[in-house]
């Protein structure tokens, strides 16, 4: 029942947040429900007793790359862009084909539950009392299976430094 | 309705604990906060060769009280043109990050608002890093150019020592082997020695990029009263501005306490396994009655009676505490029996004075550097975090992980494995100051304080 | 009782929200906000399953997308910001330099 409770919380906050992100006038609002839709997601991460990856999501996102955005905000901010159209010309054509794709990929989903033998499981698989600890499950598997894509990850955020740096540096 | 109900008396039923523990919090904080100003005043009077706030109650000690009535009265002003959502989230963003990241924290083995995290550590350290959001959208909801340069130039600097505090944390977590709060200070247990001395420089590197983080002097140059108007706090008033107070020195009990956790020992007394050195343990209400007798000698040369009342009533106070502390310790002489009974008393009552005592050293520490050296200018601020903490503690991480597989290999634990970690210290500072004194001969020193590109 | 349906469903909000918050919007900030929310839903997938299966590589996929996430925001901002300050703009209709 808790575990109910708390999905619906989270999922209600983000899915608002996330319509309140894309439909604000003013970016720096948007940044600011960005903020708690990314924070409900992470609290959906805890409540599939991913404890970690909470936490990460937490420090990297919300920490990290929020803070990042709200600086360029900052820096880029015109006042006119206000008074502006928020919304692109081909707005009504794209609303379409994406609500267009959402009732595709729902209708697939929902059909699958009415499948034998191939519906929606439910989380009988792993017991909340019989999981590992998660950061340890985590770390074991970061370095020891995906310890190649770890290494690769670290070369790709050093190239991405250096390319963010030489981007936004002033060409003086 | 019915099923409702009763999950939520399960509920209550279930976690009564914490959720008290997180009333009690929200509603013992800020006057925890405010004492704590009047502590800093007083230290800091007491380092100016003053006396400090005197007149508001006996010597002083209803300061704060005063403070926040007075804050709370005041009228709320909110700036023209200031973005009004974003303006009333900023000190609220600040204020939940910090009380969010105290439920993390654990003052005894059994104190623990959230207890038996997995990631515990890691929890305090990145909840308590959502506080940036608080300064960045303060200072650009104030719709004032000081206010936003003040609140990028502080994120800026959080930012920039996050990573430093982050690196130092994991070379503390090297030797604790888990992120749980218990586990961690259960390993210092089990090695007899606190991982302050055994890894010293990522202690002291925790301690200056925890004094970065919490905007504190001599890193204060975002909020410094002579440079940018309290830089992003200048636009708030009244209840707000005592909400990002609040915020401040929450943060300043949380690194406290994070460091206290990992480097000094948690809530263990000092040599925790020597057990010839259990006397040490009769220290705590020992203290207590000294500091009682203080009072009670200090009474007569009160000058007004209501004075001399109050410090009867202090070293009344102060003695309660070490009855408290005292019957778990001696309760056990008496009665060999109620030994294992008293136990989790003794550990429970005697490791939160312990913890309590080293948390208040670790702030006396930023109040006496706070009062003792000046500023650093914020060119100088970022040349330090990225050119000499960033690289000494990445290398320490090194050289500490090599240093332990090399314990490891020779069978080396506790205080023996000081033999391989002081030197490789050693060493990562040797490699770091020679990494800083070569970025001074590359580039020239620059005479003016304009920094370039970060505002 | 919660089944994987609601975490896909869930994740399918999300990504039809960032969708439409890609293919709509002309701040070309928000463009990349909504990218994020895209890459947060893929998130949940995989922690929903990873959780389903009880195996943590759901969960160590999710990690390297977040590092990803946050490489692919510095480098996105930054361009931004190189192109704010040669064409004073941001939004996508007017970023048309190559048009004929």
């Amino acid at each position: 029942m808790l575990d109910q409770v708390i999905f619906y919380t989270f999922a209600a906050i983000a899915v608002i947040s996330a319509i309140l992100t894309v439909t604000r006038r003013n970016v720096v609002h948007s940044a600011v429900f960005l903020i708690t839709a990314l924070l409900a997601t992470a609290g959906i991460f805890l409540q599939l007793r991913a404890e970690f990856l909470f936490i990460v999501q937490i420090i990297l996102y919300v920490g990290g790359i929020m803070v990042l955005f709200v600086f360029v905000i900052m820096l880029v901010n015109l006042d006119e862009a206000v008074r502006q159209m928020r919304f692109a010309r081909q707005k009504w054509v794209a609303l379409l084909i994406s609500l267009a794709l959402a009732a595709q990929v729902g209708l697939m989903f929902w059909s699958s539950r009415k499948m034998p033998g191939q519906g929606m499981p439910k989380f009988a698989a792993a017991p909340v009392e019989m999981l590992p600890p998660n950061s340890e499950a985590v770390a074991k598997s970061l370095f020891d299976t995906y310890l190649l894509p770890f290494e690769i990850a670290s070369v790709l955020l050093l190239v991405a430094m250096i390319g963010a740096v030489v981007m936004a540096k002033k060409r003086t | 309705m019915q099923a409702v109900i009763q999950a939520t008396i399960e509920f209550v039923k279930q976690y009564w604990a914490p959720l008290v523990c997180s009333v009690a919090i929200v509603a013992i904080l800020p006057l925890v906060a405010g004492y704590i100003v009047l502590v800093e005043r007083k230290i800091m009077a007491d380092m100016q060769a003053r006396l400090g706030p005197m007149r508001v109650g006996p010597h002083g000690l209803l300061q704060p009280i005063a403070d926040a009535v007075k804050l709370l009265i005041k009228e709320d002003i909110i700036p023209e043109e200031a973005d009004k959502l974003v303006f009333w989230l900023a000190p609220v963003l600040s204020v939940a990050a910090a009380l969010l990241a105290m439920a993390g924290l654990a003052i005894g083995p059994a104190f623990q608002i959230a207890k038996d995290i997995n990631i515990g550590i890691l929890f305090v350290v990145g909840i308590s890093a959502m506080g940036i959001f608080g300064i960045v959208l303060g200072g650009w909801a104030s719709n004032s150019h000081y206010s936003l340069i003040g609140a990028l130039r502080s994120s800026a600097q959080l930012v920039s020592y996050e990573t430093a505090a982050g690196m130092a944390l994991v070379c503390g977590l090297l030797f604790a082997g888990s992120l749980n709060i218990t586990s961690i200070v259960q390993a210092q247990y089990d090695q007899g020695i606190w991982f302050g001395l055994l890894a010293p420089v990522a202690f002291f590197t925790y301690l200056v990029a925890s004094i970065a983080e919490t905007n504190r002097a001599p890193f204060d140059l975002p909020e410094a009263e002579s440079e940018l108007v309290a830089g992003y706090m200048t636009e708030f008033s009244g209840f707000r501005w005592s909400l990002y107070f609040l915020a401040e020195y929450t943060n300043m009990i949380v690194v406290a306490s994070v460091a206290t956790t990992l480097f000094l020992g948690g809530w263990l007394r000092p040599f925790p396994r020597t057990t010839w050195l259990n006397f040490l343990d009769f220290l705590a209400p020992l203290a207590m009655i000294g500091v009682g007798v203080y009072c009670l000698v200090r009474t007569p040369k009160q000058p007004s009676r209501v004075q001399q009342i109050f410090m009867l009533a202090v070293a009344g106070l102060c003695f309660v505490v070490a009855l408290v502390l005292v019957v778990p310790l001696v309760v056990p002489l008496f009665n060999r029996s109620l030994a294992a009974a008293v136990k989790p008393f003794h550990d429970g009552i005697l490791g939160a004075f312990w913890f309590i005592l080293k948390v208040s050293l670790y702030i006396y520490f930023f109040m006496w550097l706070r009062f003792t050296l000046p500023r650093y200018r914020f060119d100088q601020l970022m040349r330090l975090g990225w050119h000499f903490l960033i690289p000494l503690s990445i290398i320490n991480v090194l050289v500490i992980g090599i240093a332990m597989i090399a314990g490891q290999y020779f069978n080396l634990t506790g205080w023996a494995l000081l033999l391989t970690t002081v030197p490789a210290s050693i060493l990562a500072l040797i490699v770091a100051l020679f990494i800083l004194a070569s970025e001074q001969k590359s580039e020239p020193q620059k005479t003016s304080a304009a920094p370039d590109s970060y505002a | 009782m919660l089944s994987i349906g609601h975490y896909l469903f869930l994740g399918l909000a999300l990504f039809i929200i960032g969708v439409i918050g890609v293919v709509t919007r002309r701040n070309v900030i928000v463009i990349l906000m909504s990218i994020e929310l895209i890459l947060n839903a893929v998130n949940i997938n995989l922690v929903a399953f990873s959780r389903l299966y009880g195996d943590v590589a759901g969960q160590v996929f999710a990690l390297f997308i977040i590092a990803d996430a946050a490489a692919e925001a510095a480098v996105g901002l930054g361009i931004i910001i190189a192109f704010f300050r040669n064409r004073e703009t941001v939004l996508e209709d007017e970023m048309d330099l190559l048009k004929w």
